[in-house]
Parts: C-alpha cells; structure tokens; sequence
C-alpha cells in the first residue's frame, strides 16, 4: 500500500507556480527524497503533503488520507521535521515531548514511556531536563526527531533534516534517522539539495523548477549518466574544447574554467588526452557519477547554481511572504 | 473541527470523541505552558511588577499634591493613590495579558508555532489554550499587586479576594483574546512595540485608572465608552474602594453595574475569540 499518493499537484502562488504538476507514489516503509536545489519547489510539496498549505489543484493522500480535506487525520499520521528549529528553548527536552504528547493525543498511561523510548534513540535520556535554549544545533535536530516520531506516525516528513549542521553530525543525525525508520518501520520523505543525504533514500525524484525530472533509486539515476565523468583544466579551454570534439567525437560541457566530458573508461582515457591535446593541461579529475551529474544531464545546471536564478528568488518572496502569514 | 473522518478501507476512524480529547488535551497543554514559561522566566514576572508599582508610586504621590481641590472634591477622603490602585491592578492584568499573547509572535518567529498550527487540533483549542494560559497568568500578577491593598489600608476578605480574582481573570481573558486575535497576524516584534504605544498605553490611560470618567469632554467620554479596559477598572474600584467612588459608567444614561460590566467584558472576549480562532484559520 501506498503511504503518499500524489496525483498532478500544483501548488500557485500568485503567477509563480512552485509546484507543477507533480505525481508520484511512495511505498510503505520507504525512504523517499526529494532532491533539488533551493527553490525547486521542494518544502511548498511538503507544506502540501502536511496540510500546512491547501494544494491549488491536484490530488493528494498521505496515509490513505486526502491533505486537502480530511487534514487533522493527515496531521495524526505524520511526523515532521521542518527545515528551521521549531522547539520551545525555555523548555526543557522532557516538556517539549510532554507537549507533543498531549497534542497528539498519545494515552496518558503511555506517555512517559514513550518520551524514554525516544529520548533514549537519540540519546537525549540524560539531557531531558536540561533547558533546549543550551543544546546544540545537532541535539536539537535528535530532538526534533525524536518528537517527530513520539506518536508513532506513518510517515515521518523531514525536510532539509540536516541543513547547517557539520558533516560530522550530518553523518550522526542520518543514523538516528534510519535507526528510527528501521526500527518502526516508517515510510520516510525527506527533501535535500545535499547529495551525500540523497544516498540514503531507497528512491529519489529530482525536482527542478516545479517539476519532477527524474525518479528512481540512485543507482539507478547515476547509470542515467553512466560512464565516468572527467573534468579538464587547460591553458586554452575554447581550443581544448574544439580539439576534443574534432579528435574524439565527444561534446564537452563548459563552466567557467573547467570542461567536463562523459567518457566510457576514465583512466584509460586521461593519459591519451594529455598526450593528444595541443594545449597545456594544468589539471586533471576523474570521478564515478554522483547525483550532481546527474542533476547536471537532466537540467543543464548544477545543483547549487540553481539557486541564484530568478525563480528561486521569487520563491524566496513568497517563502518571506508566507512567513509572515503562517 | 471536532469532526469524524469517513474513513478509508482498513484504517481506523477518527471518532469525534478522539477529536475532542487531543483537543482537551491541547487546550491544557497550551495553557500548562504558558504557566511555566511564566514561571521560569522569574525576570519578567519581577519587571512586570515595576512599571504598575512605578505608576503608583509616582502618580499616586507625585499627582495628589498637585491636583489640589478640584480632585478632592470628587474622591471625598480617599486619597488619589488609594484611588488609583484598582488601576494600576488592572494595569498589572493588562499589560501581563497582552505580552502572554504576544507570545504568538515570538513563537512564529522562533519557528514552535509551526508546532502548535500542524498538530492535529483545532485552531479553536489553540487560540483557547492560550488565552487561557494568558488569563491565568495575568491573574496572578494582579493578586500580588493586591497583596498591597492592606498597605493602602484597603481591607480585604476571602470572598472579595474570590470576587476580585475572577474579575481579573475575565478581565484577563477579554485582553488575551484581543491580544492574540492582533498577534494572529502581527509580523514583527517591532510591531508589537508599536502597538503598545498607540494601542495598549491610550487603552490604559482612557480606562478610568486615573480619573473618574465623569465630567469627561465629551469626544473623550464617547472614547473611553468602546475601551474595554474601563469595564475592569471600574468593577475593581467598586469591589474595593465601594460605590460612592465607583458609581459605574453610564451608557445612554443608564448606570451600569457589576454585572453588565462582566456582561461585556464576556461578550467583547467571545467575539475576539472568533475573529482569533478565523484569522489562525485563515493562515497556511
């Protein structure tokens, strides 16, 4: 069965359309991630999928559930982890579960349980009475985490889960994460412009100005790319460039001092092209496909850059504009 | 939104008396919170105290010297602090009742209202949970000012004191309503400030905490008529100082007592509440 339905969704705001038609399905117990740069219309779907935003057209169900009218039985059924902290600080950990519970509606003869259990998955058991305002940015995500899964819901919403924090306590807050979804079999959607995090969902859609460009498991997406992906630094890039055209047959794709170029066995490939070209290489990179690749075939853009377009500022305003009427 | 859900095949239904608890349940949680956030944060408890005690410390002496023989005539042998303290103690109720409210804007901008807005409650327990939770705390600070009364030799018994505790919780909770129906849409703190200088000050210096609203300009008298803080001031002052001081303010030449200014008080509250409840409503 599925756990998140969604059927030609569009989401407007004003001319700016965030979402564009989307469709896609996500299966029970799956780790499901929305992957695009800022701007893509990643957190307006969830806001969507979580009933904090009426969808313009289109349809969808999140654990059997329409967001569109039956919302506080959505609400029930998911958990979330929004991408800015939304604790209480003068709480202590302890009382900002206790109020999760009792607006969850968690049974009372169950509700000190259950905030051990979770405190205890991400190890805050120790720091529950501490006041959150002392905690640290990866502490308050677990807790966060841990709250979003005290009642025990079906889908466990997180977008942008580890969005400024230290790679480090990345790596930590992801295996909370999965530890979680293991253990409770939850069917997580998360949303991310970072790739390494998009490596752990089962599938991924790739979502770029509204709409969804591809979907399906990563590995399945690198082989979209498929060969190895060389970047070329060289004295003369635009004659580089024409050489490695007329030579190879091969299209390279330029940034602003580097060309890139798909070639079938990479380490064969390099010492050739030092020898052959007419110009000067000052350096040279191999690397596997990784999702930016792919990100980069399907859009013509990479990940980051996306974020500096006019849309995406536009959807900053209208992010600005409902933070002020949330 | 207590409402069940037709529920589709193989889950469970939402009945409405599920509903009903989780709102309960929010309901008193909203309010538990505010009583102990107000209770942590001691500073603001101790710095709301200051400016009512200011009030009455400065204007109380400060003004009766200089008011001479006009004021006197009208309170009789009851000095002006004596007379002012019902309002300053609203003054405690209301200021208390405002800032708990505005705690909404604090937490959009902190991000926990996103917390309380997508939990599975209705917008109606929220705005109910914490004008509430505003209510009960504004009614404590107004019973320590009260504490003072026997100092200004104002004698009080338990049942006055019972009296006097729920008119400034339904004077609280008229002004939390308010607050919050304002802090619903309120973007900023710098417009909180703002507010209380063209709002909450102007509601408070009209209310009658200074002067009698008697022999008023009559634009003015028109004024303090539509400003709801009167109908907690003047009750107070009747409850404590008796009614030769506090004879109730008149509408159309009628005289209104204890009761209809409860009335209103109760009826400006629900209708605040329900422009609250719709404009939280009306938020994505």
């Amino acid at each position: 069965m599925s756990s998140i339905e969604v059927v030609d969704l569009i989401k407007s705001f004003g001319p700016l359309t965030a979402v564009d038609h989307v469709s896609f399905r996500v299966e029970d117990g799956e780790v499901f991630g929305f992957l695009g740069p800022n701007g893509a219309g990643k957190t307006t779907t969830i806001n969507v999928l979580c009933t904090l935003m009426r969808p313009t057209a289109g349809r969808a169900r999140v654990a059997g559930y329409d967001v569109a009218t039956q919302r506080n039985a959505v609400r029930q059924s998911i958990g979330l982890v929004f991408q800015d902290p939304s604790l209480d600080d003068q709480l202590t950990a302890y009382e900002n579960l206790q109020f999760h519970a009792h607006v969850y509606d968690v049974p009372g003869r169950e509700r000190a349980h259950r905030v051990e259990e979770v405190l205890r998955v991400v190890e805050l058991w120790d720091r529950r009475d501490a006041v959150v305002r002392t905690f640290s940015g990866g502490m308050k995500r677990r807790l966060e985490i841990a709250r979003g899964i005290l009642h025990h819901p079906r889908v466990l919403f997180l977008d942008e889960p580890t969005l400024g924090l230290d790679p480090q306590t990345r790596e930590h807050v992801w295996e909370y994460i999965l530890e979680v979804q293991r253990a409770h079999h939850i069917t997580i959607f998360m949303t991310t412009h970072y790739m390494e995090e998009a490596e752990h969902c089962d599938r991924i859609a790739i979502i770029d100005v509204g709409k969804i460009v591809a979907l399906d498991t990563p590995d399945a997406l690198k082989r979209m790319v498929g060969v190895d992906i060389v970047t070329v630094q060289s004295e003369d890039n635009e004659r580089a460039a024409r050489e490695i055209r007329e030579r190879y047959g091969l299209e390279p794709q330029r940034d602003d001092t580097r060309l890139r170029l798909e070639v079938e066995a990479g380490a064969e490939f390099i010492p050739r092209l030092v020898r052959d070209l007419g110009v000067a290489v000052r350096s040279v990179d191999l690397h596997r496909p990784t999702l930016d690749d792919v990100f980069l075939k399907l859009t013509g853009r990479a990940i980051r850059e996306g974020e500096a377009d006019p849309l995406a500022l536009m959807r900053l305003q209208g992010r600005l504009w409902r933070g002020g009427r949330r | 939104m207590t409402t069940a859900y037709a529920s589709p095949v193989g889950l469970p239904m939402r009945s409405w008396q599920a509903g009903a608890r989780a709102n309960a349940g929010g309901i008193y949680i909203i309010w538990y919170r505010d009583l102990l956030r107000y209770w942590r944060n001691r500073t603001r408890l101790v710095s709301s105290l200051g400016q009512p005690l200011l009030f009455l410390v400065v204007f109380g002496s400060g003004l009766s010297a200089s008011l001479g023989a006009g004021l006197t005539k009208q309170l009789g042998d009851v000095s002006y602090v004596r007379f002012i303290f019902p309002g300053i103690v609203t003054m405690a109720v209301l200021f208390t009742a405002v800032f708990s409210a505005m705690s909404v804007v604090w937490d959009r901008e902190f991000g926990f209202l996103r917390e309380v807005l997508v939990a599975p409650i209705s917008r109606a327990a929220v705005v109910l949970g914490k004008a509430l939770g505003g209510s009960t705390v504004a009614m404590f600070q107004g019973a320590i000012l009260l504490a003072l009364a026997p100092i200004l030799g104002v004698s009080l018994d338990p049942l006055l004191v019972l009296k006097l505790l729920g008119l400034m919780f339904l004077t609280a909770f008229a002004l939390s309503s308010m607050g919050i129906l304002i802090a619903a849409r309120l973007q900023s703190m710098e417009a909180f400030q703002m507010l209380m200088n063209f709002l909450i000050m102007p509601m408070f210096f009209l209310s009658g905490a200074f002067f009698p609203l008697r022999g008023l300009p009559a634009w003015m008298s028109v004024i303090t008529r539509f400003d709801p803080v009167a109908y907690g001031v003047d009750p107070m002052r009747r409850l404590l100082l008796g009614a030769d001081l506090a004879p109730g303010i008149t509408i159309a030449g009628y005289h209104l007592g204890t009761a209809e200014d409860g009335l209103i008080l109760a009826t400006f509250a629900a209708i605040t509440m329900v422009l609250a409840v719709w404009a939280f409503e009306g938020q994505e």
